[in-house]
């Protein structure tokens, strides 16, 4: 019987936070939990920016150092010399081009995968030790954070089926 | 052939990209009874696969998988 097996279970840890690189973990989360799984995303580092209330809605892509990044004008596909991207106002540049990619695509908001994520039973842990480090307290987090140190989200990841560093 | 009528719920995923489709696909299998169908459409040629892992994932029953064109079509059987 379906309900009798046990459930598969997806531990994820989130290092980074620019936005390009908080969506893959919220996208496989989201994903694991609507196929029945279990799933955690433990949040350290400049991850820990995408569960911060103060910072979600304003996390940023910067075209420096990052030669994947396009032209910001598709009708002028010349390639942008990285080192432009030193310039000021690159970085809100190339984040407002980011999102508007987004949007044409329907690409939801990050907070909407929290959203599916946390209702389909997903965990989202803060790891305590970023918190110390960065001086970010369990207020300036969103609801429903677990703040856990390695030990805890390792017991997490030992019974997990999948696991995965972003 | 099915057609639309024959089924219980119609969940339209044109446009939207992964993971959406299977985010919606997975609420609404809940909407429907034990037995019954959904058509879901989509446009994502990833959905081929993803929905055919969902279904095999959650133990729901994929019946047809079709291409119209640019668009894609799902029934799936809500088994439990």
């Amino acid at each position: 019987m379906f309900d009798q097996q046990k459930k598969r279970r997806i531990a994820l840890v989130a290092s980074k936070g620019s936005l390009d690189m908080a969506y893959p973990p919220l996208i496989l989360a989201s994903t694991a939990v609507s196929m029945g799984w279990e799933a955690a995303i433990f949040f350290t580092f400049y991850g820990l920016d995408i569960i911060n209330k103060h910072k979600l809605g304003a996390l940023k892509v910067a075209p420096i150092g990052n030669p994947a990044m396009p032209a910001p004008v598709a009708a002028f596909p010349m390639q942008v010399p990285n080192f432009l991207g030193v310039l000021p106002g690159s970085t809100a540049l190339a984040t407002s081009l980011m999102k508007s990619w987004f949007d044409k695509a329907n690409i939801p908001p990050l907070s909407e995968l929290i959203d599916v994520t946390r209702e389909g039973g997903g965990k989202l842990y803060a790891c305590t030790t970023t918190m110390g480090v960065m001086g970010v307290t369990e207020e300036d987090l969103i609801e429903g954070v677990d703040c856990r140190g390695a030990a805890a989200f390792l017991d997490y990841a030992a019974d997990a089926d999948v696991s995965l560093f972003v | 052939m099915t057609t639309v009528l024959e089924h219980q719920l119609v969940l339209d995923c044109k446009n939207l990209l992964c993971p959406m489709p299977i985010i919606k696909l997975n609420a609404a299998i809940d909407q429907i009874g034990v037995g019954h169908t959904l058509v879901m459409f989509a446009t994502d040629p990833g959905s081929q696969y993803d929905v055919q892992a969902w279904a095999k994932q959650r133990q729901h029953d994929l019946v047809e998988s079709k291409k119209d064109g640019k668009v894609f079509s799902y029934v799936v059987r809500r088994m439990h």
